[in-house]
């Protein structure tokens, strides 16, 4: 009984996702590299860490994040840029980045995602001997 | 359960701004109305009692914003600076860097003395009270 109940609200949830009705705000991000690595900023005003969710599969980096708005009860829109509270956006990751030694910092909704390169193709300074 | 309530009411936000976008091909709009995309965006709602901008700017410092209200004219401006380190390889740079200001117009009743403002995960709350006596009371029907 309590299994086809939670085939059934496995269901709802699907049919819920498929509905089509979720929209994503495509958070705005800056990307640049240097020599040791890849820093990626994402903007995601109204998200605190406990609705942020960084996650790599394989070889791609998935930010979302659910923005939390306090509304008084009642309260009816009269004008809005922003129309969802969610955030999604996906990027490919290349082989020469160490993928366990990413890091992640977010603060004030601006998320700081630090990529490094692997210890094997960071640059080496060879150091030239006196003959 | 609160947060479904607010799906549901940006759901409402994202229907009303399309009703306003297909009104807007015949309708004047307001003389201080921006283009869409400006920077930052922001959200406000109302109630009865009280009128509620959301401003959406993330990674500011809570000083460098300038919030001020003129009668019904609320003017949010701020620098926000997001340059990356010098020398380094840069892919993508889409998020607003520079000075911003934006200029909203809310409810005529509002009572500039009532604000409240608080910046909090990237979005600047603002809270303006209704004056009172536009209030609409309930007037009780004696028998």
């Amino acid at each position: 009984m309590s299994e086809n109940k939670a085939v059934q609200q496995t269901k709802t949830e699907q049919a819920k996702a498929q509905s089509g009705s979720e929209t994503f705000i495509r958070p705005d991000v800056d990307i640049y590299e240097d020599a040791t690595g890849i820093t990626l900023k994402a903007d995601l005003p109204g998200v605190s860490r406990e609705r942020l969710d960084v996650q790599v599969d394989n070889d791609t980096l998935t930010i979302s994040g659910e923005a939390a708005i306090d509304m008084p009860e009642g309260m009816e829109p009269i004008y809005a840029d922003i129309n969802t509270t969610h955030y999604r956006r996906s990027f490919t990751l290349s082989k020469e980045l160490d993928l366990d030694q990413i890091s992640a910092e977010l603060k004030n909704g601006e998320l700081t995602l630090r990529l490094p390169k692997r210890a094997e193709v960071q640059p080496r300074k060879i150091e030239v001997k006196a003959a | 359960m609160a947060f479904l309530s607010t799906t549901d009411l940006f759901d409402q936000f994202g229907r009303i701004q399309r009703d306003l976008d297909a009104l807007f091909g015949t309708l004047p709009i307001g003389i201080r109305a921006m283009a869409a995309g400006s920077y930052p965006p922001f959200n406000i709602g109302s109630t009865p009692k009280q009128v509620d901008v959301y401003v959406f700017a993330a990674g500011m410092d809570p000083q460098k914003l300038d919030v001020s209200l003129e009668q019904n004219l609320l003017t949010i401006a701020g620098e926000r600076v997001s340059e990356p380190p010098e020398g380094v390889q840069i892919y993508r740079s889409e998020r607003f860097s520079g000075q911003f200001k934006r200029v909203l117009a809310l409810p005529e009743d509002i009572d500039p003395d009532k604000v409240n403002a608080s910046y909090k995960d990237g979005v600047l709350h603002i809270t303006i009270q209704r004056k009172e006596e536009l209030q609409s009371r309930k007037i009780e029907v004696k028998a």
